[in-house]
């Protein structure tokens, strides 16, 4: 197979124009390099040149293994591949600070990037990602990056391992889903307990193989932050990708890091979709996923009470400087209640220096949180905050599993960071607004 | 393929296959295969025999890109998972690591835990032989049935040094 992957203009051109197009076919007719200038409908099988690929401490290890089972000596494009260390960073054990090394070893034998003690997909959005990028990244939550404007799908170490030799891969064009928030949030509702809604409402396979296109007033006034909310957890509903294509916020926020848009791609006003969904936020409130699945959703105010053991603000669901204010407001001269932890993890170095720079963090600290450094950590049970038998946590992660963030005995409350601070001072599961000036 | 069945549910997630704190700790597929479906039967990889098949609901495999998911399976025995549906990730995953997983819409009713299953990968059927039952399975585009066939995509690249896309 003859692989092309030079653009041709005028294609490009009839594409973005076209109004029968989704996000997903305009993209990916764009990246196709098997049969070049030919649109990409959707189930269509077909193959696209990649922009950016990663993976992290928890895949990379295994493509770097698989790699060499290839006898593949060089990536395709070193400028173009990115390792994290954050899944467990700092190493906890010995054997993880082998894994981490193998990775070091491998960046520098490469010449690619690689970058330690931040989150990856919060990274990739401050440093890499742009508009009309096509990603492929060895996590789940890879789609966050979708919140800029990009295509970013998960895939696994070998397939990553594939498309780190060959700076491709094979994809099925999804067939797409539009979700549209249209009012202005009330008081203590946030982006996440409208994905969690969204959760409740279609299943946690509702969204499988498909690309999610999340628009609506709502979602263009909201920030970069809080898009990479409502795309991160497309994953949680099966979805292959979750997309807010570029605005004006968009370009403000590309600006302000230094970067510019590749590409500025709009689904078409004729597009197809599979499904679309349209909601009024004006009548949303907060809302709680029970173990142990993502969409076992009901309102805060409907399990009330639930003691915890735990409040973790955290992950690359919701750890960003917007999360942590809001918890900061919540928590302002206000104290965790005793004999319950509040562990705070910010997303990412960047993170963590605004934070401390605006008295975020010392007013965590003064009612009584314990800060980590950047790392997924708590999320997947690994370190800095692992669950024991019997224990209960109110979490603003993305996933409720049994065992995900320790033991099976263990249970996992899913929520917005104004829930899990508000939750942190009673004690028990509680409605942000009860707090909330 | 002929093997018995072992039957689980909908929406059997990553962290249920193979926890992380397991996954974090080892590629080593032996290893992993220990803890596999700990989350649910902690026994379940000593029970299992070679040859023997994971008959699951919808949804099977979502959670995490884990590629550890499929290698525990494999690892231990399990011949091929046939599901009604299947995440994502988990379908490439098992197809690149060369564990055959087949959508087969319906086999949770035709399927009781114990079953004979006998699958015809080639002629895309699986027999139920305890129930005298023929059942289809959904075709795969061709060329990730050869990757199948080959072994996954380390052992394709191996033998044609090429990917098979």
């Amino acid at each position: 197979m003859q692989y092309v992957s030079t653009i041709d203009k005028d294609f490009q051109d009839k594409i973005l124009a076209d109004q029968g197009l989704t996000f997903a076919e305009k993209i990916l007719s764009i990246k196709r390099c098997d049969e070049s200038g030919k649109v990409a409908s959707t189930d269509d099988m077909i193959v696209a040149q990649v922009d950016l690929a990663m993976a992290h401490d928890g895949t990379a290890p295994l493509a770097i293994k698989v790699l060499g089972e290839l006898g593949i000596e060089k990536v395709w494009d070193s400028n173009k591949v990115i390792l994290h260390i954050d899944h467990t960073y700092p190493a906890s054990s010995e054997q993880i600070a082998d894994f981490h090394s193998i990775m070091r070893k491998f960046a520098m034998e490469q010449g690619c990037h690689i970058q330690e003690g931040n989150i990856c997909h919060q990274y990739m959005l401050e440093h890499f990602v742009v508009p009309g990028m096509l990603i492929i990244g060895a996590d789940s939550h890879t789609t966050t990056q979708g919140s800029l404007g990009a295509f970013a799908t998960g895939v696994g170490s070998t397939e990553i391992a594939a498309v780190f030799a060959s700076g491709r891969i094979w994809l099925k064009v999804p067939k797409s889903i539009k979700i549209i928030f249209n009012g202005k949030l009330p008081r203590g509702v946030f982006a996440k307990d409208l994905i969690l809604y969204i959760a409740g409402k279609i299943s946690c396979e509702g969204a499988n193989y498909k690309a999610i296109e999340f628009t609506g007033s709502t979602v263009k006034d909201f920030t970069i932050s809080s898009r990479a909310t409502l795309c991160n957890m497309s994953t949680e509903v099966g979805a292959k990708a979750g997309i807010v294509e570029m605005d004006k916020v968009t370009e403000e926020y590309l600006m302000q890091m230094g970067r510019k848009p590749m590409l500025g791609v709009h689904s078409g006003k004729e597009a197809v979709y599979a499904k679309i969904v349209e909601e009024d936020v004006e009548k949303m409130e907060p809302y709680v996923a029970l173990p142990y699945n993502v969409d076992n959703v009901k309102a805060v105010r409907d399990v009330e009470g639930q003691p915890i053991d735990q409040a973790f603000l955290g992950s690359c669901t919701n750890a960003r400087f917007e999360d942590l204010k809001i918890a900061a407001e919540i928590l302002k001269g206000r104290k965790v209640k005793e004999g319950v932890r509040l562990i705070v993890t910010p997303a990412s170095k960047l993170v963590y220096k605004a934070a401390l720079e605006s008295g975020v963090i010392e007013t965590l600290l003064q009612a009584g949180a314990s800060i980590t450094s950047p790392t997924c950590g708590a999320c997947v049970g690994t370190h800095c905050g692992v669950l024991g038998c019997g224990e209960v946590c109110i979490s603003c992660s993305n996933r409720n599993f049994i065992g995900r963030m320790g033991s099976p005995e263990s249970k996992v409350y899913l929520a917005s960071p104004a829930t899990v601070a508000a939750s942190a001072i009673k004690g028990a599961i509680t409605d942000p607004r009860d707090y909330l000036r | 393929m002929k093997g018995r069945a072992w039957k689980f549910g909908d929406d059997v997630n990553t962290d249920i296959i193979i926890p992380y704190k397991h996954k974090a700790r080892s590629i080593d597929p032996k290893t992993l295969a220990k803890h596999c479906m700990e989350g649910i039967d902690p026994e379940f990889s000593k029970k299992v025999q070679k040859g023997d098949f994971i008959v699951a609901g919808r949804n099977f495999g979502c959670g995490s890109s884990r590629e550890q998911a499929p290698v525990s399976i494999k690892a231990c025995g399990i011949s091929a998972v046939i599901a009604e549906s299947f995440a994502r990730i988990f379908y490439r995953n098992a197809i690149n690591i060369g564990l055959p997983v087949l959508v087969c819409e319906g086999i949770s009713k035709e399927v009781d835990e114990g079953d004979i299953i006998e699958v015809d990968l080639s002629k895309g059927i699986a027999k139920n032989l305890s129930k005298e039952k023929i059942i289809d399975v959904e075709k795969q585009p061709e060329f990730l049935e050869k990757m199948v066939k080959a072994g996954g995509l380390v052992e394709y690249y191996k033998k044609f040094r090429r990917f098979p896309w």
